[in-house]
């Protein structure tokens, strides 16, 4: 893998005339997590869409630098809270897709080394529904890790599991993503504080840092420092900015 | 529908149908009872199977002429703005049409052989189809899309893999309609002109007064409706899997 470039996102967005947001820069650090959390209909995913080259129903100004000067183009993986894995292939074929669609070479033994990575081994040939909605996941973790690419785009992707499987799920996520430039756009300020380099909170009116632990994410749930960073977080995003 | 249904519907349908027969006395050439049918079932079985053979050819000729060109039709249209710009008022305006009305200006054009019972069949089907698999083609989930989009996915790849794959249930929707009015199309082109087929043998029955023979060939046609009704809902449960 390439190193993970910075990527700074900076530009304005309306949505049928109206503003969403106005003139934000965002620094996302290369080969670290960056979290974005906020209100719902603030606009993060869309950030995140439009990062990710993909259509989004807004008109955005702005530009999107990498710290290597090159385009994003086909250098971005993206998960969703959905899976997206295919109903109609097996979790290899679903795992090797992204070299299907493009019409390259597939490797089936790279493809069946992550699903092993994540924790699916003896699971290749199964159709997704014959897998729980953790193993679905994690499925979509090892497409992506398919994908081999140097920007992570996650929308959610642990929100809809439950909280056993979603901690278990960020900690998987974290130790097979490190050295990526990663954006995670989730909703849970636990998440955030757990997995976070730096996170940030999107607000109407613009951004604002959050101060992290000193300790290197993934932090443990019980940690004091990361509860802390939590309650601090729930308590912007349930009074506005500080 | 469970076939113990099946059985049960079709001998309450039998008794009644005996019962008004023999409550009311109706003459046989007008309502002939079930065991007269039967009857001309039986005497008559190599007439009607000659005439059942012509009829089922048509119909599945049509079946898969018409599913092809309504599956080419709705991908030109998925894929192609100015396809859909120019051939979709073309379409809704061939509907108001009635394929019916046309019966007549098809034998005249392709004459009293089969050509002309397959092409009504086409006619009537390919609307159904192109449409089912036109709209499942313009619903694949937007998430779908957008993983293949960040995938660099080609337009083509995505097209064969994706929306094609996401739109089979749909198009297992349209081939079960069409599975119905496909005998309706080749029948109604055999009444209006034509040598052979079941539609034809009616028309001959009811002209000379042999009602019976008439309800047999009626049960023929209705039976083999079912058959490749059940068949293609096989085929579309097949398509719909995994889904």
């Amino acid at each position: 893998m390439i190193a993970a470039p910075s990527i700074t996102f900076s530009g304005a967005a309306e949505f049928s005339g109206a503003p969403l947001f106005d003139n934000i820069t965002l620094e996302i650090k290369g080969g670290e997590w960056t979290c974005l959390l906020g209100p719902s209909g603030v606009g993060k995913t869309t950030v995140l869409r439009i990062i990710a080259g993909l259509d989004s129903a807004v008109n955005f100004r702005g530009k999107i630098i990498s710290s290597d000067g090159k385009t994003l183009q086909n250098r971005t993986a993206y998960m969703a809270q959905n899976d997206l894995l295919f109903p109609w292939l097996t979790l290899l074929d679903n795992v090797c897709i992204g070299a299907t669609l493009r019409g390259d070479h597939v490797e089936k033994t790279r493809a069946i080394e992550m699903i092993s990575r994540v924790g699916l081994a003896g699971h290749e040939g199964k159709k997704p529904s014959q897998l729980s909605g953790g193993q679905r996941q994690r499925g979509a973790l090892a497409r992506t890790l398919m994908e081999d690419r140097p920007v992570i785009l996650l929308d959610e992707p642990f929100s809809a599991l439950d909280a056993k499987t979603r901690a278990d799920m960020q900690e998987l996520a974290a130790e097979l993503l490190t050295d990526r430039t990663v954006l995670l756009v989730t909703h849970d300020p636990a998440e955030a504080a757990r997995l976070s380099h730096q996170a940030i909170v999107m607000h109407s009116t613009g951004l604002q840092h959050i101060d992290m632990p000193a300790t290197p994410p993934v932090r443990g749930i019980d940690d004091p420092q990361t509860l802390a960073t939590q309650g601090k977080m729930l308590k912007i995003l349930r009074e506005g900015p500080q | 529908m469970n076939w113990k249904h099946g059985i049960i519907s079709a001998i309450v349908l039998i008794a009644v149908w005996q019962l008004t027969v023999t409550l009311t006395g109706v003459a046989s050439f007008i309502l002939p009872s079930p065991l007269r049918v039967a009857n001309a079932l039986w005497h008559s079985r190599a007439l009607i199977a000659e005439h059942a053979w012509v009829t089922l050819a048509e119909v599945i000729l049509g079946l898969i002429i018409g599913s092809i060109l309504g599956i080419v039709t709705a991908i030109n249209l998925a894929t192609s703005s100015t396809a859909r710009a120019i051939l979709r008022p073309i379409l809704v305006f061939s509907q108001a049409i009635p394929v019916f009305a046309l019966a007549p200006l098809l034998t005249l054009w392709f004459g009293y052989g089969m050509g002309s019972k397959i092409i009504m069949a086409v006619m009537i089907i390919y609307f159904p189809v192109a449409s089912a698999f036109f709209d499942g083609l313009m619903k694949t989930p937007s998430g779908y899309l957008d993983l293949a989009q960040t995938m660099a996915a080609t337009q083509s790849r995505e097209l064969w893999h994706i929306r094609m794959r996401a739109a089979m249930p749909s198009l297992g929707s349209g081939l079960r309609l069409a599975a119905v009015y496909a005998p309706i199309g080749a029948v109604i082109g055999e009444w209006v002109g034509a040598s052979k087929g079941l539609g034809y043998l009616m028309l001959l029955a009811n002209g000379r007064v042999k009602t019976d023979l008439l309800f047999a060939t009626l049960i023929v046609l209705a039976v083999l409706t079912v058959c490749l009704h059940l068949c293609v809902d096989i085929l579309a449960r097949r398509l719909a899997k995994d889904h």
